[in-house]
C-alpha cells in the first residue's frame, strides 16, 4: 500500500475558506516562534502584536483608518486578477491619486466651495485611472507586461511626488520641510467622531465591497472576465475581448487606488509629504489573495493586514522591535496562503500496488 | 577624458550587479519557473553581505554569505511554486515583500557606517597602459566575474547537454520528464542558482558598490533586472548589452546631477524606469517574435503524475 497526493475533484466553501484560516494560524505559529528566536517572549509579544491594538475603541477606529484603504484598493485589484491581469503597481496608482486630490484642494480657485471634496474624489479617481491607464494602453496596444510596467510607474509616482514636495509644492510657511500646506477646511474630510480619526471613508469601503459583489457575481461583464482570466481560450471562442479585460481589469485597480489615495490625504494626512502610504498598495495585494477575490474575504483580510499594520507599530513601541516586522508579517502570510492552497486543493489517497 | 573614463568605468560597475540578477534570472526562466522576488532576494543578500562586512568577516565570506541568503529565500519560493504548484507571479510577490521587511530588520542596527570596499585590482603592467589601463583593468574582481559570466553563461545553454535538459524543462517538462528527466528537480536547482545570483548582485551594492546600509538599497534594480532578461530575449549576450545601457544611465544620472543639469534630480533619477518601459514596449510589440523567444512553459505550475 503507499500514499499519494493527488487533486481533488471537487470543492466545498468550507474547503475554500480553510485556505486562510489555516494562513492566518501558520503565520502566528512561525511569528511567536520568531519572536522567541529574537529573544522576546513568544506569548506576550504576539498578544501585543494582535490583540492590544484593538483592545481600546481608539484602536478599533485605527484598525478601521488602515483596513479602509486595504479594502478599496483590493476590491479593484481582486476584479484584475480574476480577469489575469496582474497589477502590482496600486502603490503608484494610489500617490498619483492622492497627488492629483492634493492639486485640486490647494489651488482650485475657490477654496471654501462646498464641492472642493466632490471635486478632489473626482481628481484622485482619475489620477488612478491614468496612471493604471498607461499601463493598460502599453499592454492592449503593444502587448507589454503589465507588470513590470506598473511597478515601474510605482518608482516614477514616488520620485513625482518627491519632486512635488520638494519643489513647486512645498509649504513656503512650513520651515523648509518636505510637505505641502495643509489642505483647506473644505478639502478635508471630517472623522465620524472627533475622538477619533476614521472617517466616512469607512462608508465608501463598503459600498467598494457591494459593488465588487454586483460586478463579479451579476454581472455579464463580470462573467466575462472571469472566464477570460480562468479559460483564456474559451473566452476567445466566445468572442470576449481580450482588450476590453485588460482595459478593466487595470482600470478597476486604479481608479480603487487612486481614490484611496484621496481619502487618505483627505482623511488622515491632510497633506503630502515623501512616504504617504505605509504599502498599501502593496499590501493590498495581499488582501485580495487571502480574501480569495471575494468581498467577504477581501473585507475580513483588509482587517487582518490592518492589524499587522498596527500590531508592527505596537511591538515596535512595546519591545522596540523594528517596524518592518510588518512586511515580514505580510510576506510569510502570502506564502503560507500559497502552501496551504495546495493542501485544501489536494488530498492524499491510498493507492493499491498493481499485481 | 578623465570623465570620460569615470563615466565608462562607472557604467561597467553599475552594471555589474544587474548583470548577476538578470544572468541568474535568465537560467531560471529558462527552466520555464518565473521568479518576480529579485528585488527581495538582492534585499536580503545585500543585508547578509553588509552585516558579515560589519561584523569584521573577509569580504570573502562576505560575498559568499550573500549569495547563500539568497539562495536560501530562492529555496522558499521554490518549495511553494514548485512543490507546492502554487502561482508564480502570487509567490514571487511574497518573496519580494518578504525580502524587503526582512532585509530591512536586519538593516537596522547598521546606522550609517561604511564598512570596507572591495578594492580594485591593479593587473600589473596592463593596468598601466594609456587609456585602455584605466578603462579595461582597473576593475574589482567581481565586475571580471560578471561579464565573464556572460559568455559562460551562453556556452552553457547552447552547447552542453545539461543547458539542453534546462531548456527542455523550460520548453515542456512533460517531454522531459517522460524522457526521464526529473523536471522538479532540475527547476529546483535553477531557482536556486537564480537566488544565489540575486543574493551576490545584492552583496555587491552593499559591499562593493556604496558600502553604506540604506534601507531598500536596491531601488527597485530587481525589477530593472526582470525586465532586461525580456529586453534580452532571454540571451545572455543581449542581457550584458541591457545591463551597460542601464548602468550608463545610473551613472549619466549622477554626473548629470554633479554637472548641475537644469533639471530636478527626481527627474534624472526616473530615468532607468522610463528608459526601462520604453525598451520593453519595444520589444514587446512585436508579438510573433517574442512567442518565440520566451519559454514555453514560463510561469506554469508542472507536476509530475498529473
Amino acid at each position: 500500500m503507499q500514499l499519494r497526493i493527488e487533486p481533488r475533484v471537487t470543492t466545498s466553501i468550507v474547503i475554500q475558506g480553510l485556505a486562510p484560516i489555516i494562513a492566518v494560524t501558520m503565520t502566528l505559529v512561525l511569528g511567536g516562534i520568531l519572536f522567541a528566536a529574537m529573544g522576546y517572549p513568544p506569548l506576550e509579544t504576539l498578544w501585543a502584536f494582535f490583540i492590544e491594538p484593538i483592545s481600546t475603541i481608539y484602536g478599533a477606529s485605527e484598525l478601521l483608518v488602515k483596513a479602509v484603504p486595504l479594502v478599496i484598493i483590493a476590491t479593484g485589484l481582486a476584479i484584475g486578477f480574476r480577469a489575469n491581469i496582474w497589477n502590482i503597481g496600486a502603490e503608484g496608482q494610489l500617490t498619483i491619486g492622492a497627488i492629483a486630490a492634493t492639486g485640486i484642494g490647494l489651488y482650485f480657485p475657490d477654496q471654501q466651495a462646498v464641492y472642493l471634496l466632490a471635486l478632489m474624489f473626482l481628481a484622485g479617481c482619475l489620477g488612478g485611472l491614468f496612471w493604471a491607464g498607461i499601463a493598460a494602453y502599453l499592454r492592449a496596444r503593444f502587448h507589454t507586461s503589465e507588470i513590470l510596467v506598473t511597478l515601474m510607474l510605482t518608482y516614477i509616482a514616488a520620485l513625482i511626488l518627491s519632486w512635488l514636495v520638494r519643489g513647486p509644492w512645498r509649504d513656503p510657511a512650513g520651515f523648509n520641510f518636505p510637505q505641502t500646506a495643509l489642505l483647506p477646511p473644505a478639502g478635508l474630510i471630517d472623522p465620524i467622531d472627533f475622538a477619533y480619526r476614521v472617517t466616512g471613508s469607512v462608508y465608501f469601503a463598503i459600498f467598494a465591497l457591494i459593488a465588487m459583489w454586483f460586478f463579479v457575481a451579476r454581472s455579464f461583464q463580470g462573467y466575462k472576465l472571469a472566464v477570460g482570466g480562468a479559460a483564456p481560450r474559451a473566452a476567445r471562442y466566445a468572442g470576449f475581448s481580450e482588450k476590453s479585460a485588460i482595459w478593466i481589469g487595470l482600470l478597476t485597480g486604479g481608479a480603487a487606488a487612486g481614490i484611496a489615495g484621496f481619502f487618505e490625504v483627505a482623511g488622515p494626512l491632510g497633506q503630502l509629504s515623501p512616504i504617504i502610504s505605509p504599502g498599501y498598495g502593496f499590501a493590498a495585494i495581499i488582501v485580495a489573495f487571502i480574501g480569495r477575490l471575494h468581498p467577504v474575504g477581501i473585507l475580513l483580510g483588509g482587517l487582518f493586514l490592518a492589524l499587522i499594520y498596527l500590531g508592527g507599530e505596537s511591538v515596535q513601541l512595546g519591545y522596540g522591535i523594528p517596524a518592518p516586522i510588518t512586511r515580514v508579517f505580510q510576506g510569510l502570510l502570502l506564502f503560507f496562503l500559497l502552501a496551504s492552497e495546495f493542501a485544501v486543493s489536494h488530498r492524499i489517497v491510498r493507492v493499491k500496488e498493481a499485481h | 577624458m578623465d570623465l570620460f573614463i569615470a563615466i565608462f568605468t562607472g557604467t561597467m560597475i553599475a552594471a555589474t550587479p544587474l548583470l548577476f540578477a538578470a544572468l541568474g534570472e535568465l537560467i531560471v526562466e529558462k527552466s520555464g519557473v518565473l521568479n518576480l522576488g529579485i528585488e527581495g532576494m538582492m534585499l536580503i543578500g545585500a543585508a547578509i553581505a553588509f552585516w558579515l562586512s560589519f561584523n569584521g568577516y573577509s569580504l570573502g565570506i562576505a560575498f559568499i554569505g550573500g549569495a547563500l541568503a539568497g539562495m536560501i529565500t530562492a529555496g522558499i519560493f521554490a518549495v511553494v511554486a514548485l512543490s507546492l504548484l502554487a502561482n508564480q507571479y502570487a509567490a514571487g510577490l511574497a518573496l519580494a515583500i518578504f525580502g524587503s521587511g526582512v532585509s530591512a530588520m536586519i538593516g537596522t542596527g547598521f546606522g550609517s557606517t561604511p564598512v570596507e570596499t572591495l578594492r580594485p585590482i591593479d593587473i600589473p603592467v596592463l593596468s598601466d597602459i594609456w587609456l585602455l589601463g584605466p578603462l579595461l583593468f582597473k576593475f574589482d574582481v567581481l565586475v571580471y566575474l560578471a561579464i565573464a559570466l556572460v559568455p559562460a553563461t551562453a556556452w552553457w545553454l547552447n552547447h552542453t547537454k545539461s543547458g539542453l535538459v534546462l531548456r527542455t524543462v523550460g520548453e515542456s517538462p512533460q517531454t522531459a520528464h517522460a524522457i526521464g528527466y526529473n523536471a522538479i528537480r532540475i527547476r529546483y536547482a535553477a531557482v536556486l542558482y537564480g537566488g544565489a545570483m540575486a543574493g551576490l548582485a545584492g552583496a555587491y551594492m552593499s559591499v562593493a558598490y556604496t558600502a553604506i546600509w540604506v534601507e531598500g538599497m536596491t531601488a527597485g534594480r530587481g525589477w530593472i533586472a526582470l525586465s532586461l532578461v525580456v529586453f534580452a530575449s532571454w540571451r545572455p549576450y543581449r542581457v550584458l548589452a541591457g545591463a551597460i545601457l542601464f548602468g550608463g544611465m545610473t551613472i549619466l544620472q549622477l554626473h548629470g546631477q554633479i554637472l548641475g543639469l537644469p533639471l530636478p534630480s527626481e527627474v534624472l533619477s526616473a530615468a532607468p524606469y522610463i528608459a526601462a518601459i520604453v525598451v520593453l514596449v519595444m520589444i514587446s510589440q512585436n508579438r510573433s517574435r517574442m512567442r518565440l523567444d520566451v519559454p514555453a512553459s514560463l510561469a506554469k505550475p508542472f507536476r509530475a503524475d498529473g
